[in-house]
C-alpha cells in the first residue's frame, strides 16, 4: 500500500461542502496556532528553565492581569466569529428550496427504503438528478438512526414516530457514500448504500423503467397521490372532514402548509408532523371550535399508508386549491 | 511506647494485616488502596476489550470479531471506562487518600459513609460484571432509547442497574468531601490558602451531588420501560426517544466534567512541585473550576444538534459550549506561565503533566469544532467525535491520573519506584497515544461513523495505524503497571517529602501516614505553593 497515494480528504460534492471546507480551515488555522504556540513555549521553557542543581531557588514572578484579560478577550473573539459563522452557514442551508424533488426515506433495523415522487421505490440505493435539489423526509419504522451524506457534509437523525428532514443540491454526477451514522443494533455498520447521482435524462428513465443498477423494487411501487386519495375519500372525507358546514372535523382538505388555530388559541403549522400526530394522538392539538372526536388511526392505518394521506393532501395543499 | 527501637513505627499499612482489617477500615487511606485496587482491576477489564476490538478493527472486513461481539465489546469498554474508571478514579483513590491530609483533618467527616461508598461501587461493578459474563450488553454505553429500552437484546437491566447503583457512590463520596472541605480544614487555611486539588474535588463533588440524581432517575425509567412496559420513551405509546437523550446528556455532559476536574488539580500540585513555582494566577485557576462546573450544566444539547432538537436550542446549546471553553483555556495559559523563570524538573509525574496540558490542548480545541453548528452536522457521530473525547479523556484525565498515582506513590507506600523507567512509561504512552487516536481525526473528518464493525477500505490506513498505535501504548501502560508494583517491594524509602513539595501531606505527616495522619498540631500560616519556604526543603 502506498502511504503517499492515501486521500486524506472527503469529496466536496455542493456549494455546501465547500463552504462547509472554509469554515473548516479556519478552525484548523486557529487550533494549529494554539498547539504549535503552547506546546512551544512549554519546550521552549522546559529547556530554557530546566533545574540545573537541587540548589535552585527560583525567585517568584508576580502574578499580572495581563495574560487574564488577553487569555479570555483573544479566544473569547476567536470563538464567536466560529459560531456566527457556524451558525449563518447552518441556518443558510435549513430550509429546502420550493423547488426541490421531495423523497421518502424509511430507516428500518438494517436498511434504507426509498420512495420517489411516481412510486418508485429502492433499497439501499438512492438514484438522484443532477442540478435538482433533494429534499427527504424521514422516519425510521423501529429504532432512531441517521441518514449521512459525508461528501455533502449532510446529517440528520431519522426518528421513530416523527418526520425529520434534510436536503442537498447534488453538483456533479457520480456514487456517493450513504452511511447509517447513529448506532441501531447488530447490523449498524450494514445498514450503508449509495447515492447515485445521474444526468436529468437518465434520472427520468430510470424513474418510468423500473430498471436499472442496485436493488430496485418494483413490485408495490404505486403513485402514492393516488393511493392517498383513495384512503383519504375511505376514512377521513367520508366520516368527518367532510367540508361541508356542520362537520365533526375542520376542512383540512386544502390546508396543508398552512397555519391552524386550535382549541387552546396557539397556532400550528400543519405540516408532516402534524398530520401523522394527528392521526396517531388526535387530542393532542385540537381544533378550535371542534369537539375532540376523533379516533386513534394507529392500528388501522400503517406507516406507508399515512405517508400516501400525507403525500395525498401535500398534493392538494395550499397553493393547489 | 512499648515498641523497641529495633521495629518501625505503625503506620496505616502495618497497622493490622488481617484481610477483615483492610475489608472493615474506616481509614481514609486504606479506603483509597481498596479504590485503588479494585479500578486498577476494571481498567484492565475495559483495556482487554479495547484490544480486541482494536484488533478487529485494523482491516476493514470482518475477521476477528462477530458484529454482536463487536457491539457488545465497545459497550463494555465505554461502561467500565467511563463509569468504574474515568469518574472514580482521581476522587476514589487520591481524593480519598489525599483530601483529609492535604487539609490537615484526621479523616474524611464521615468515615463509615466512605466505606460504604465503595461497596456501593463495588456491588455496581459487580452487577456490571455480571452483564458481561452473562453474555454482554449492546447498546452503546449512551443506552440510547428505543433501542436500549424495546429493542436491545442483552442484558440491559443488569448492566444499568449496575450503573445505577454505582452512582450512589459519587454523590456520597460527593457528599463526604463537600462537608470535609467546609468543616476540617486546619486552623489558618483559608479557602485561598487551599491548593487547587482541593479546589478541584470540591468543584467536582458539587456536579456529582446535581448531577448523578439526574442519571439515576432516567436509568430508572429505561429499567422501567423495558421491565414494566412504562412509555415515556416509546413512541410506539406516544412516547418521545427524543427525550432521554435530553436527560441522558443533561448529566453525561457534566460528567465529562467529573472526569477531567479532578485531573486538573493533579496537573497544579504537580507543575507547582516540579517548577518550583506558585500556580500562575491562582485565584483564576481555582474560580475557573467553579465557573465550569457551573456553565457545564447548561451544555448538554451539543450532543444533539442532529437529533432534531430546536435548531434556535441548538444555537443556544452552541454559544455556551464556546463560553465553557474560555475558562478551560485561562487554565492552560496559566499552567504555562506557571513554567516561566522556574526550576523545571522532568520527572515521570512532570512528564505525564506536560503531556496531559499538550493533549487535552488538542481534546479541547477540536472541541470547538463539535461546537460549531454547521461542522458538527458533519462531524457527529464519527471518528472525529471518537478521537476528540479520547484526546479529553485519555490524553487529558489518565495522564492526570498517572502523573497524580506517580506524585503521590511515594506517600502512599513510601517507596521510591524507579524513575528511569517510569519516565520511559511516560513517554511511550505519550507517543502511542498520538499514534493511536490522531489518525481517528482523518478518518473521521472523510467521514467514518463511529460503532462500525467493518466500513469502507478508504478509512482502512487510519484504522491500522490506530491499531498499531494501541500496542504502543499498551507497552508503555505495562512498562508503568510493573514499574509501579515492583517498588513496592523492590523500591528504596522515599522518606517524608521526596519532592520537596509544599503540602500539609508531604511536610506534617510521614511516608506512608500514620493511621491518624498527623502526630503533631497542623497550623498553616502560609499560601499554597511557597516554594521559596526553607522549611520544606530541611529534611527528605
Ligand atoms: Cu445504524
Ligand atoms: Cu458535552
Amino acid at each position: 500500500m502506498n502511504f503517499f497515494a492515501i486521500k486524506t480528504s472527503p469529496i466536496a460534492a455542493s456549494e455546501f461542502a465547500r463552504e462547509w471546507d472554509k469554515l473548516w480551515a479556519y478552525l484548523m488555522a486557529v487550533s494549529v496556532f494554539f498547539t504549535v504556540a503552547i506546546c512551544g513555549v512549554i519546550i521552549f521553557f522546559a529547556i530554557r528553565y530546566r533545574r540545573r542543581s537541587d540548589a535552585d531557588r527560583p525567585a517568584p514572578t508576580k502574578d499580572g492581569k495581563l495574560l487574564e484579560i488577553l487569555g479570555s478577550v483573544i479566544p473569547f473573539i476567536l470563538v464567536m466569529i466560529m459560531f456566527f459563522w457556524g451558525a449563518k452557514l447552518y441556518f443558510d442551508a435549513r430550509i429546502p428550496p420550493k423547488d426541490a424533488i421531495e423523497i421518502l426515506v424509511t430507516g428500518k433495523q438494517w436498511m434504507w427504503k426509498m420512495q420517489h415522487p411516481n412510486g418508485k421505490r429502492e433499497i439501499n440505493d438512492l438514484h438522484v438528478p443532477v442540478g435538482v435539489p433533494i429534499k427527504l423526509t424521514m422516519t425510521s419504522e423501529d429504532v432512531i438512526h441517521s441518514f449521512y451524506l459525508p461528501d455533502f457534509r449532510k446529517k440528520m437523525d431519522v426518528l421513530p414516530g416523527k418526520y425529520t428532514q434534510m436536503w442537498f443540491l447534488p453538483e456533479k454526477e457520480g456514487r456517493f457514500h450513504l452511511f447509517c451514522a447513529e448506532y441501531c443494533g447488530t447490523e449498524h455498520s450494514l445498514m450503508i448504500g449509495s447515492l447515485y447521482v445521474v444526468s436529468q435524462a437518465e434520472y427520468e428513465r430510470w424513474l418510468s423503467t423500473g430498471m436499472t443498477s442496485g436493488s430496485v423494487v418494483a413490485a408495490s411501487s404505486e403513485d402514492p397521490v393516488a393511493a392517498g386519495q383513495a384512503l383519504w375519500e375511505v376514512h377521513c372525507m367520508a366520516a368527518c372532514h367532510t367540508g361541508r358546514p356542520g362537520a365533526i372535523g375542520p376542512n383540512i382538505h386544502h390546508a396543508f402548509g398552512t397555519m391552524r388555530e386550535l382549541e387552546t388559541g396557539e397556532f400550528i403549522l400543519m405540516d408532516e408532523n402534524y398530520v401523522r400526530n394527528s392521526m396517531i394522538n388526535p387530542n393532542d392539538d385540537i381544533a378550535k371550535g371542534y369537539p375532540a372526536a376523533m379516533n386513534s388511526f394507529r392500528g388501522t392505518l400503517n406507516n406507508n399508508q399515512m405517508n400516501q394521506i400525507i403525500a395525498y393532501l401535500k398534493s392538494v395543499g395550499e397553493g393547489a386549491q | 511506647m512499648n515498641d523497641n527501637n529495633t521495629s518501625p513505627p505503625l503506620n496505616y499499612l502495618t497497622n493490622g494485616h488481617t484481610v477483615k482489617s483492610w475489608l472493615l477500615t474506616v481509614d481514609h487511606k486504606r479506603i483509597g488502596v481498596l479504590y485503588l485496587i479494585a479500578m486498577t482491576c476494571f481498567f484492565l477489564v475495559g483495556a482487554t476489550a479495547a484490544t480486541l476490538f482494536r484488533l478487529e478493527l485494523a482491516t476493514h472486513n470482518a475477521n476477528v470479531l462477530a458484529n454482536d461481539t463487536y457491539n457488545r465489546l465497545f459497550t463494555m469498554h465505554g461502561i467500565i471506562m467511563v463509569f468504574f474508571f474515568l469518574i472514580p478514579a482521581v476522587p476514589g483513590v487520591l481524593g480519598n487518600f489525599l483530601v483529609p491530609l492535604m487539609i490537615g483533618a484526621k479523616d474524611v467527616a464521615f468515615p463509615r459513609l466512605n466505606l460504604a461508598s465503595w461497596y456501593i461501587y463495588m456491588l455496581g461493578g459487580l452487577f456490571t460484571l455480571a452483564a458481561i459474563i452473562g453474555g454482554g450488553i449492546d447498546t452503546g454505553w449512551t443506552f440510547y432509547t428505543p433501542y436500549s429500552s424495546v429493542y436491545a437484546d442483552s442484558h440491559v437491566i443488569l448492566a444499568g442497574t449496575g450503573v445505577f447503583i454505582t452512582g450512589f457512590s459519587s454523590i456520597l463520596t460527593g457528599l463526604n468531601f463537600i462537608v470535609t472541605i467546609h468543616k476540617m480544614r486546619a486552623p489558618g487555611l483559608t479557602w485561598m490558602r487551599l491548593p487547587l486539588f482541593i479546589w478541584a474535588q470540591y468543584s467536582t463533588a458539587i456536579i456529582n451531588v446535581l448531577g448523578t440524581p439526574v442519571l439515576a432517575i432516567t436509568l430508572l425509567l429505561v429499567l422501567a420501560e423495558r421491565v414494566l412496559g412504562f412509555g415515556i420513551f416509546d413512541p410506539q405509546k406516544g412516547g418521545d426517544p427524543v427525550l432521554y437523550q435530553h436527560m441522558f446528556w443533561f448529566y453525561s455532559h457534566p460528567a465529562v466534567y467529573i472526569m477531567i476536574l479532578p485531573g486538573f488539580g493533579v496537573v497544579s500540585e504537580v507543575l507547582a512541585c516540579f517548577s518550583r513555582k506558585r500556580i500562575y494566577g491562582y485565584e483564576f485557576v481555582a474560580f475557573s473550576s467553579l465557573a465550569i462546573a457551573a456553565i457545564g450544566f447548561f451544555v448538554w444539547g451539543h450532543h444533539m444538534f442532529t437529533s432534531s432538537q430546536s435548531p434556535y436550542a441548538g444555537l443556544i446549546f452552541s454559544i455556551l459550549t464556546y463560553l465553557v471553553g474560555i475558562p478551560t483555556a485561562i487554565k492552560i495559559f496559566n499552567w504555562t506561565a506557571t513554567l516561566y523563570k522556574g526550576s523545571v524538573e522532568l520527572s515521570a509525574p512532570m512528564l505525564y503533566t506536560l503531556g496531559f496540558i499538550g493533549l487535552f490542548l488538542v481534546g479541547g480545541l477540536t472541541g470547538l469544532f463539535l461546537a460549531t453548528k454547521a461542522l458538527n452536522v458533519h462531524l457527529h457521530d464519527t471518528y472525529f467525535v471518537v478521537a476528540h473525547f479520547h484526546y479529553v479523556m485519555v490524553g487529558g484525565m489518565m495522564m492526570a491520573w498517572l502523573a497524580g498515582l506517580h506524585f503521590w506513590w511515594p506517600k502512599m507506600f513510601g517507596k521510591l519506584y524507579n524513575e528511569f523507567w517510569a519516565r520511559v512509561g511516560a513517554v511511550i504512552i505519550f507517543f502511542g497515544f498520538n499514534f493511536t487516536f490522531f489518525p481517528q481525526f482523518i478518518a473521521g473528518y472523510m467521514g467514518m461513523p463511529r460503532r462500525y464493525h467493518v466500513y469502507d477500505i478508504e478509512y482502512q490506513p487510519f484504522q491500522m495505524l490506530s491499531t498499531a498505535g494501541a500496542f504502543f501504548m499498551g507497552i508503555g501502560l505495562i512498562i508503568c503497571l510493573v514499574t509501579l508494583v515492583s517498588s513496592i517491594f523492590t523500591g528504596r524509602p522515599s522518606g517524608k517529602n521526596p519532592w520537596k513539595a509544599t503540602g500539609l501531606e508531604w511536610n506534617y505527616a510521614s511516608s506512608p501516614p500514620d493511621t491518624h495522619n498527623f502526630t503533631v498540631p497542623v497550623k498553616v500560616d502560609v499560601e499554597a505553593y511557597d516554594y521559596t519556604d526553607e522549611r520544606i526543603y530541611q529534611d527528605a
